[in-house]
């Protein structure tokens, strides 16, 4: 296991694009996944990598190069933020829809207007039905962990899907932090040689891509992709098994924190939730209030047993939301109501929705004890005032 | 018709060539009707047809695939004929 070293989350990532050699790589810059790529093309240009780098003329081409190499038979990766994996979406259904294992950390920021580049999870959540595994980092560390992991999931036989890789804008993507890398020869015995499937440069066996398929048979096949998804959890549980095997760090579908005795939790995903487990240990040690956090891992597909299964205990839960679905309820506090709800008639705790952070708006402490307060008033029998609000927005 | 669970992942086909399988001829509202004694082998029909459906035998002209043919009159179009009569017509489907 490497030392401990201090680098920023898009150092950490392009280091482990590095590691994992991709075949090839089409890219188009943007804030604040530039810095990601710009460091991975000085690999590429001092020859760390076997990798041929495509420039292109925007993201839509970017993932259009990446659905054909990866369709060619390579391994493929890339990586953007925001308005460039808006300007990818119509190709990131195609990309998931054709099964093809591309590997894109996506380094969340904001979607314009207004203009912002800072980090929020609104380019996450708006690609939450195009097909792709969604996987959550808090942190350099778990950003560059799941990024070799993704290769695995991503590229597993029974799987063969894109994955994207979320990590904060600048939080993660531009702050240092300390972490450690895994060696080159540990990652690339763990994430091993790329296995063919249906390569088109495999002439001697023609085949089609991107067939028109009307009434008879799409149905068939959007059920067959649910299926797919469905296969997720089971591998990327075994690859988080013989991920902690090398590199002695645990990962789950999800990371619970001090749930157990809880009678409140938080629901928060990314980095914010290092704060949020900080206050938590504050207020239990300082007042007695029994909170805990769930912090998603797997957004795609979502783990919704699982999910209820742990926080159905709790008498109120507080679920953060980092991206806004206008005139509904925040993306995550859907899919945890939707877990809870799973359970019957069993008993659910009650919950409410807090949107923070948005356009990189500062998430301090404070914001995360106003949540734990008001879940802890409602768990005491208070009356919920509304279950959707702004958390630390001046008013 | 094949069940969700028996179809390839990706809509991937891996026959070559099964486009073949898929009849077309039947989206045609007119049909091209070839008239030999105006024909003088020009090939501009065989040239022209966007959907290979003039058949060919020893590099001439013998008439047309109607399992393909969309009807789209480009060869009628473009036939000059003999002596101003062309040797290609298009005929409404079901006349």
């Amino acid at each position: 296991m490497g030392k401990p070293i201090a680098v920023t989350g898009n150092e950490a990532v392009a280091n482990a694009l590095r590691q994992a050699n991709p075949d090839v790589c089409a890219a188009y810059p943007i804030t604040p996944a530039t810095d990601l790529m710009q460091r991975f093309s000085s690999f590429v240009a001092n020859g760390k990598v076997d990798t041929e780098l495509v420039l292109v003329e925007s993201e839509h081409s970017a993932m259009s190069a990446c659905i054909g190499a990866s369709a060619a038979g390579g391994r493929v990766a890339t990586a953007t933020s925001s308005q460039g994996m808006a300007l990818m979406w119509e190709m990131l259904h195609i990309a998931a829809g054709t099964n093809l294992p591309i590997i894109m950390p996506l380094v969340n920021r904001a979607l314009s207007a207004p203009l912002n580049i800072h980090g929020d999870h609104s380019d996450a959540m708006g690609a939450r039905d195009t097909g792709w595994i969604q996987i959550c980092s808090e942190s350099a560390q778990e950003a560059y962990d799941n990024t070799l992991q993704a290769f695995r999931i991503g590229e597993h036989m029974d799987i063969r899907l894109p994955v994207i890789i979320n990590l904060d804008g600048f939080i993660i993507s531009h702050s240092i932090e300390t972490m450690s890398y895994l060696d080159d020869d540990v990652v690339s015995k763990f994430i091993g040689e790329f296995k063919m499937l249906n390569p088109l440069l495999d002439i001697k066996n023609p085949k089609s891509y991107g067939p028109l398929i009307l009434t008879d048979l799409y149905h068939e096949y959007k059920r067959l992709q649910h299926e797919i998804m469905g296969r997720v959890p089971k591998v990327a549980l075994e690859v988080a098994a013989e991920f902690e095997k090398i590199s002695g760090r645990k990962y789950g579908l999800f990371e619970s924190y001090r749930l157990d005795d809880a009678e409140v939790g938080l629901v928060v995903m990314g980095s914010a939730a290092g704060t949020c487990k900080d206050v938590i240990d504050e207020l239990r040690e300082e007042r007695g209030i029994k909170a805990g956090l769930l912090k998603p891992r797997l957004f795609r597909p979502f783990p919704y047993d699982e999910v209820a299964d742990e926080l159905k205990h709790l008498k109120a839960v507080c679920v953060l939301d980092r991206a806004d679905s206008f005139g509904g309820y925040g993306p995550m506090f859907m899919e945890i109501c939707s877990a809870l709800y799973q359970n019957g008639g069993g008993a659910k705790p009650a919950a409410i929705n807090k949107i923070y952070g948005l356009g990189g708006r500062d998430f301090m402490p404070d914001q995360a004890q106003q949540a734990i307060e008001e879940a802890n008033e409602i768990a005491k029998g208070g009356k919920i005032k509304a279950v959707k609000d702004y958390i630390g927005v001046r008013e | 018709m094949k069940k969700w669970h028996e179809l390839n992942p990706g809509a991937v086909i891996l026959e070559a060539g099964s486009a073949a399988k898929f009849k077309t001829g039947s989206w045609r509202a007119y049909r091209p009707v070839w008239i030999e004694e105006n024909c003088i082998q020009c090939m501009f029909c065989w040239l022209y047809c966007p959907d290979m459906s003039v058949k060919t035998e020893d590099g001439k002209m013998v008439g047309f695939d109607y399992d393909y043919c969309k009807g789209c009159g480009v060869c009628a179009r473009e036939c000059p004929g003999k002596k101003g009569n062309k040797a290609i017509v298009m005929e409404e489907e079901g006349k």
